[in-house]
């Protein structure tokens, strides 16, 4: 073991004798924001540690704790562990493992970093994904004595994914096999050849010690073979993203409109990538209308208007334009010779992260930059084993899967394919019922088959279909458990509404299933399909002016609401047949019940699969009350007075 | 600050971008949202960038103190200033049942910080209604803030969860949440104390005197050296008041936050012997000491 390598920035001297002087250069510095990959056994948090440790941003009393904390908890004897400064979180320490995303800041004189300290195990591939997504480089982790392993695959892979320029291979423990250049050498030769496989062009390859600090902040002499960088020096060198993003064309999202009187209308947003100036000629996206930048606004330091000459990729700043046009929130302003695509069908490489696995065919909130629209996912093409990169057929994607997927947006939304341009290729998927972040995604391109069917104008209208038969189309959906009654009082419906003249069609579940959709099965992606088709052919029975009847159980919220969507506001009437389990399953008029109990059927609602009761239906039928015929007649009354 | 955008953007460019960013995103989304302020030089900052972030409207939410009634005099004077020249609304709440009770930091220890601060934050979002508030903490404050979302979802009873995190991918933050839950929104979460005082001085951003030294009377106690500032400090035995030149590093309350001997008088001074100090600023809080994670405990309780 060498000698601890004393830290080089003596930055000291400088704020000692002269603040100012110091203050004016770290004003200047710039930022690089990297990500750490790589397990425990790796010794990242180690590695981070030193790093802050040798820049000084640990202060006496972090290290008096930090001493304190490596004799109780440390894996290192007497010496202090520097793996405890960075594994924050209580559970974290408890278990000697990282969790979530970190993040850590130092400062040399160069550059100020910002490390985003991420888990390597594959169940926290999510986290590690986080931090990849804003970082302008990534160290990946090697213990020189593994070499190349499954994990070091994996993060390559991902931080390639996620499309992260710099790539540095750092060797880590070269310690502990004696600081031996072809070890060093096989390891890389080794890296090159999967790198290649992959289509990572660069990467850099540092042999080091974080526990013993060689070619951290400085070359070791304990590897003088070694003719590069040291790890830091490295880091301050390396060419930021921002600059290739300042020579892209002109793009900024808008955010929020800025109109605190009638005098300015601002639209205020942070520009993804180019330049602009006033003067400059720029497109409303999606809606295509030009106009010319009329001033770039911000607040000087005194509180007064101040307009700037020009604004970059990276800064957030408050337009005016010399016309007023339409523009809000979600559009994007962009050069008018360059615009971003619009489209609404794309395929895209999705990174699920919800315990909850996709649903193909579900309606999920998607966010691309400031535009949020309803989108569904079809069926994946193939996922990406992480460790091999094999395509693998799959129905689904679970936590952690990356797959490539179809997707298809109920609106056309703005974009630019995600490797080249991050900031308008780049979306997360949102769950409507529990609102979380269910994954991350990454746009390819468009698909041109959106662009080739166009939505054919009939001269027959759905108000002159509705209109000839004197009635108002709905769509009347009957949902409750298998058994509860909806056929039955579907059809005691229809009847009645019949007899008052009225046009109508009942769509009753089984019957569906012997035609239309014999193809699908009970698993949970079926029942999804199953009901958006049904959806489809209920709306256009709906535009030809029926009142449409639907009885199936349809067990899940998200898949109502999908239907709903469908239609024209208050054209969906929700009837929810309540009755209880336990009545059903005395009932059982199927049998059904019985054989799920015993385990013949799979999957069956109420028993091994979820049903999902309406929160807020717009009818509700009590059988437990009511007659058939009486609920039929409930809800004609509940309708009329709706 | 205030010089024409150059090709290459400092690191205090491109935080002011994100923090600007970010406090729009809550502005578009949220439906009531409210800023924490604490009267601190975090909340300055915060209180500057917002300022930026909306101009030439005012930042359209207002500010919410949650007042212990135990700050600095000179923080309540500065307060209503602050919102003055920003043009917002200032709310106080102060947690009524700590005042009947007179819980104070000298006789109830933990109990103050919790009553007046934690229970007395959760009772202004509900009483208003709030659905999102912005913190001006920093992630490199306090270890479990280092892994805390810019976007922090808690449950209708305010609670953190650690272990289940929204993920938080790019800039792309989501403010989804049912019905009584809420949103801690954390700007400056990549600003270290560094940054937050060299953009105060780039600005021209007013903080409280304290923050700067001068001759003030003081006791010493416990290790820490606490400011007589009015006349509800208790003395204990053997303890005079004793005039030293001091300044603050953090303000809160001030029978509980500590001062350090300094002579410096301007900003420059101030963040020079920041620099060369030995011990990092949450020290000077005694909330902090009780046990390692004990910031994690509190904040999961509901503490911002």
């Amino acid at each position: 073991m060498s000698d601890p390598t004393p830290p080089i920035y003596e930055t000291e001297a400088l704020i000692g004798e002269d603040i100012d002087a110091y203050l004016e250069l770290h004003q200047h510095k710039s930022m690089l924001r990297f990500i750490t990959c790589g397990s425990v056994d790796d010794g990242k948090s180690t590695l981070i540690g030193r790093l802050l440790y040798d820049s000084k941003m640990i202060f006496e009393d972090q290290l008096a704790s930090l001493e304190a904390d490596s004799k109780k908890l440390g894996t290192q004897g007497q010496e202090i562990d520097f793996a405890l400064l960075v594994d924050g979180l209580a559970a974290e320490r408890e278990q000697g493992i990282t969790i979530d995303v970190a993040y850590r800041f130092f400062a040399t004189e160069k550059r100020k970093f910002i490390v985003a300290d991420t888990p390597g195990h594959e169940q926290y591939t999510r986290n590690m994904v986080t931090g990849a997504s804003t970082a302008d480089l990534a160290v990946i982790l090697i213990d020189a004595r593994q070499g190349i392993l499954t994990q070091t695959r994996r993060h390559s892979y991902l931080v390639h994914l996620l499309g992260i320029q710099h790539i540095v291979l750092a060797v880590n423990k070269m310690d502990l096999v004696d600081y031996d250049q072809a070890r060093f050498d096989e390891i890389v030769g080794q890296y090159r050849e999967f790198a290649d496989g992959l289509g990572m062009k660069h990467f850099t390859a540092i042999p080091l010690s974080g526990l013993a600090g060689d070619n951290v902040t400085q070359n070791s002499d304990n590897m003088a073979w070694y003719q590069g960088s040291a790890l830091l020096p490295h880091l301050e060198s390396v060419e930021l993203q921002q600059e290739a993003a300042q020579a892209a064309s002109f793009a900024m999202p808008v955010q929020w409109v800025n109109r605190p009187n009638l005098d300015f209308r601002g639209f205020s947003g942070l520009i993804a990538t180019g330049r602009v100036a006033p003067g400059d000629g720029v497109r409303v996206v999606p809606s295509g209308k030009n106009a010319r930048v009329k001033s770039i606004v911000t607040m000087a330091s005194d509180g007064s208007m101040q307009k700037l000459d020009e604004a970059v990729a990276g800064q957030s700043v408050t337009l005016t334009l010399d016309t007023e046009i339409d523009c809000s929130r979600g559009d994007i302003i962009a050069t008018a010779d360059n615009p971003p695509a619009v489209a609404d069908r794309f395929e895209a490489t999705l990174i699920w992260m919800d315990e909850e696995a996709l649903l193909p065919g579900r309606s999920y909130e998607m966010k691309i930059g400031t535009q949020t629209v309803a989108a569904s996912v079809q069926k994946p093409k193939y996922q990406v084993n992480v460790n091999t990169m094999e395509h693998l057929a799959t129905k689904t994607l679970e936590l952690n899967a990356i797959g490539v997927v179809e997707i298809a947006t109920t609106q056309k939304i703005s974009f630019a394919p995600y490797a080249e341009n991050r900031a308008l290729g780049s979306f997360v998927l949102i769950d409507k019922m529990s609102n979380a972040t269910v994954a991350a995604g990454l746009l390819h391109f468009s698909l041109r088959r959106a662009d080739n069917i166009h939505w054919q104008a009939t001269d027959i209208d759905r108000d002159a279909h509705a209109q000839l038969k004197n009635q108002k189309p709905l769509l009347l959906w009957f949902t409750g458990l298998s058994g509860s009654g909806k056929s039955t009082i579907a059809n005691e419906l229809e009847k009645l509404l019949h007899t008052m003249n009225r046009h109508t069609f009942l769509l009753d579940g089984d019957n569906v299933r012997h035609g239309l959709n014999k193809d699908l099965g009970f698993t949970d992606a079926d029942r999804v399909e199953n009901i958006r088709r049904i959806g489809e052919v209920s709306k256009l029975m709906v535009d030809a002016g029926l009142i449409v009847l639907s009885a199936f159980i349809s067990p899940f919220r998200a898949e109502r609401d999908m239907v709903r969507e469908m239609l024209p506001e208050g054209e969906f009437i929700e009837i929810f047949v309540d009755t209880p389990l336990e009545v059903v399953e005395e009932r059982d008029v199927k049998g059904l019940y019985k054989k799920a109990r015993a385990g013949e059927l799979k999957n069956f609602t109420g028993i091994d699969s979820p049903y999902e009761p309406p929160l807020n239906p717009d009818i509700r039928v009590n059988t437990t009350q009511m007659s058939a015929q009486e609920a039929a007649q409930h809800i004609v009354t509940q309708l009329l007075g709706l | 600050m205030s010089e024409l955008p150059p090709s290459r953007l400092t690191h205090l460019q491109r935080l002011e971008a994100e923090s600007i960013h970010i406090m729009r995103e809550i502005a578009a989304q949220a439906e009531k949202p409210v800023m924490l302020y604490s009267v601190g030089k975090d909340s300055a900052a915060m209180l500057h960038v917002a300022k930026k972030a909306f101009f030439p409207s005012p930042p359209p939410f207002p500010l919410l103190h949650v007042d212990t009634t135990w700050k600095f005099k000179a923080m309540y004077d500065l307060r209503e200033k602050a919102a003055q020249d920003a043009g917002m609304e200032l709310l106080v709440h102060k947690n009524p049942e700590a005042e009947a009770q007179g819980i104070n930091p000298f006789d109830h220890g933990g109990l103050h910080t919790d009553m007046w601060k934690t229970e007395g934050l959760k009772q202004a979002l509900d009483k208003y209604g709030f659905d999102a508030a912005f913190g001006g903490a920093r992630r490199d404050e306090e270890k479990s803030r280092a892994k805390e979302r810019v976007f922090s979802f808690r449950s209708a009873d305010h609670r953190w969860d650690p272990k289940n995190q929204r993920p938080e991918l790019w800039n792309l933050y989501n403010a989804k949440k049912a019905k009584g839950e809420s949103l801690r929104v954390f700007p400056m979460s990549n600003w270290t104390e560094l940054d937050i005082w060299q953009y105060i001085q780039l600005e021209n951003i007013e903080i409280v005197p304290l923050y700067f030294a001068a001759p003030r009377p003081t006791v010493e106690r416990d290790g820490m050296l606490l400011m007589v500032d009015d006349e509800r400090f208790v003395l204990r035995d053997g303890e005079t008041p004793e005039m030293r030149s001091i300044r603050f590093r953090t303000l809160g309350c001030y029978p509980l936050t500590g001062a350090v001997e300094s002579e410096a008088t301007n900003l420059s001074q101030v963040i020079q012997e920041m620099l060369l100090t030995t011990t990092s600023e949450r020290q000077g809080r005694a909330i902090d000491h009780d046990a390692s994670a004990s910031m994690e405990k509190k904040k999961q309780e509901g503490y911002f």
